[in-house]
């Protein structure tokens, strides 16, 4: 007979210890993983002053740090407006490319018709380069948001089905003929077993998928555009702006990385017993 | 080998007792070659009878409880459960696998509650009959731990309790233990055998354990090596109530397992 414990919080074999960090050891834990990263930055921005102070390369080639954060600041609402336009466009593809994206994957892992019919399609749309196609799309949908929108769900999209489909996929086949010995309908066995299991994959899909609709916002933008941080860092360079234009580009990087991190947030919230098994590495799935 | 001759209250089932194949072969066709996975297979198993199957790996064991769960159909002869022709998926029948096969994102509870969700049973009677095996099965104070917070034999105890929460009756069991170390498979072995005792369901248990298949079995199985076809059936012979120590020292058990070494030593001498 097995030791039979009824109070929980005697130790039990069986059940492996989870540590319970307090709140001192996290900021700790946070801090020892994240001094790298933050001094690389650090040291690139001592680099970009040391080079700029210098004088090594002429100041409207390349502006100084304080210069493009003056500018920042300067034109706090210029930028606020056209980074909320662009944001709104990445989140706009980014949502649909998720919504379109796991339904083709849904339907070609059940028709393996669809599969064939759908698949190269895909690749074919994929290999073409999306800023070739962005002049005909603001030829077609005119230089409102919907072709900055439709670049963002064309970029997006190719990484949200490909990881739904490995997720659909990589379900334990027995878990599926467990399933059919419980009598359960095909409903039944995608919503309680095949969903859940390849939600894994499809966060890895979905945080390549974030970052590339920002890229393939500004490339609609870049093309025909009046608005967004396309449009900023287009007029700052016909007016050799390199202090604005170096500041749309930080406002831009930091718009990916937000919403990277707002995903990766939403992942662990989604996915707690996913995000516990994974550790601390930083990518282990993608 | 004869019918068996029970000995005691499980008396054989009518109209060919609970699982019963006849004549049964199960050929795959690959790219390159057909392979027959089994032939000539007929069995006869009572209800509430424990039977085990060993034999060389690739012999077509877990194509047989396959067969029997309508998971395959077999090329030629026939399947029956509790007399009826098996054509699909069958849902009388619990079925643990060797890996245990667990939900991550669900506790232990909601594991073996899958069954029920599944079955849409009464929410009441699945939540008694899952308090009632997880005390069975010594899960207690594991109900709310996540799969891979459990140890390798507790999470084959959640699959057990998976299986056995409809009561069915017949359980196939695909070499349950055969991941576990030697000191956890002794445990849940003894446990298997209070379990069976206990719930008289009928198990199909394919196993590599010449000394499992021998202490829980009233019959042994054994097969040859592919195309597999059973070589004999033999009657282990032991009371149902087997304490481990003292069923390794008794007699009928160096009888079976000596019996079990030769013909699966012959097998693979053959070939």
């Amino acid at each position: 007979m097995v030791s039979q414990s009824t109070t929980p919080d005697v130790p039990v074999a069986g059940v492996a210890e989870r540590g319970r960090p307090g709140a001192g050891e996290r900021v700790r834990e946070a801090a020892a993983r994240s001094w790298r990263p933050v001094a690389l930055l650090l040291a690139c921005l001592v680099a970009w002053w040391a080079i700029t102070a210098a004088k090594l390369i002429k100041a409207y080639l390349v502006p100084s740090p304080a210069k493009t954060l003056q500018v920042m600041a300067d034109k706090a609402g210029y930028l606020w407006h056209h980074t909320w336009i662009t944001t709104y466009e990445t989140l706009l593809g980014f949502v649909i490319a998720t919504i379109v994206g796991v339904l083709a994957a849904v339907l070609m892992v059940y028709s393996p018709a669809v599969e064939r019919t759908l698949y190269p399609v895909l690749l074919f749309a994929q290999v073409i380069p999306k800023v070739a196609i962005a002049p005909l799309l603001v030829v077609w949908l005119g230089f409102g948001l919907a072709p900055k929108v439709v670049v963002a769900v064309l970029i997006a999209f190719f990484p949200v089905v490909i990881s739904m489909v490995t997720g659909l996929k990589a379900v334990d086949p027995e878990m599926i003929q467990l399933s059919a010995t419980m009598g359960a309908g095909p409903l039944q066995t995608f919503a309680k077993i095949r969903f859940p299991a390849s939600l894994p994959h499809l966060f890895s899909g979905l945080k390549v998928a974030v970052t590339l609709a920002v890229t393939g916002a500004v490339v609609g933008e870049f093309v025909g555009a009046n608005e967004g941080l396309g449009y900023v860092i287009q007029q700052a360079n016909g007016n050799l702006d390199t202090p604005m234009l170096f500041a749309g580009l930080l406002v831009m990087s930091l718009i990916g990385v937000v919403l990277f991190v707002l995903v990766e947030f939403a992942e662990k919230l989604l996915l707690p017993w996913h995000a516990s098994r994974r550790g601390t590495a930083v990518t282990t799935t993608y | 080998m004869p019918e068996s001759t029970r000995e005691r209250g499980r008396v054989e089932a009518s109209r060919g007792g609970s699982v019963r194949l006849e004549d049964v072969a199960v050929r795959f066709r690959t790219k390159k070659k057909d392979v027959t996975a089994l032939r000539d297979v007929s069995l006869d198993v009572a209800e509430g009878e424990f039977v085990a199957i060993v034999g060389p790996s690739g012999c077509g064991k877990s194509t047989l409880l396959k067969l029997v769960a309508g998971l395959l159909k077999p090329s030629s002869g026939a399947v029956r459960l509790r007399g009826e022709p098996v054509t699909g998926p069958r849902h009388d029948i619990g079925y643990v696998f060797q890996r245990a096969a667990l939900l991550e994102w669900r506790s232990a509870r909601r594991n073996i509650l899958l069954q029920a969700e599944m079955r849409r049973m009464p929410a009441d009677r699945a939540r008694a009959r899952t308090a009632e095996l997880i005390a069975m099965t010594g899960l207690t104070g594991f109900e709310d731990a996540y799969p891979h917070e459990l140890s390798g034999g507790m999470q084959q105890r959640v699959a057990l309790c998976r299986a056995l929460l409809h009561e069915p009756p017949v359980l196939l069991m695909d070499e349950p233990f055969g991941a576990l170390d030697a000191l956890t498979r002794e445990q849940l072995n003894v446990e298997l055998n209070r379990i069976w005792r206990e719930t008289r369901t009928t198990v199909l248990l394919v196993t590599h354990s010449i000394a499992e298949a021998a202490y829980l079995a009233d019959r042994i199985v054994v097969m040859t090596d592919r195309p597999g076809t059973v070589a004999e059936v033999i009657d282990v012979g032991l009371p149902d109530e087997r304490d481990y120590a003292v069923t390794m020292a008794r007699p009928e058990f160096a009888r079976a397992t000596a019996r079990i070494r030769d013909l699966l030593g012959a097998a693979s001498a053959a070939d």
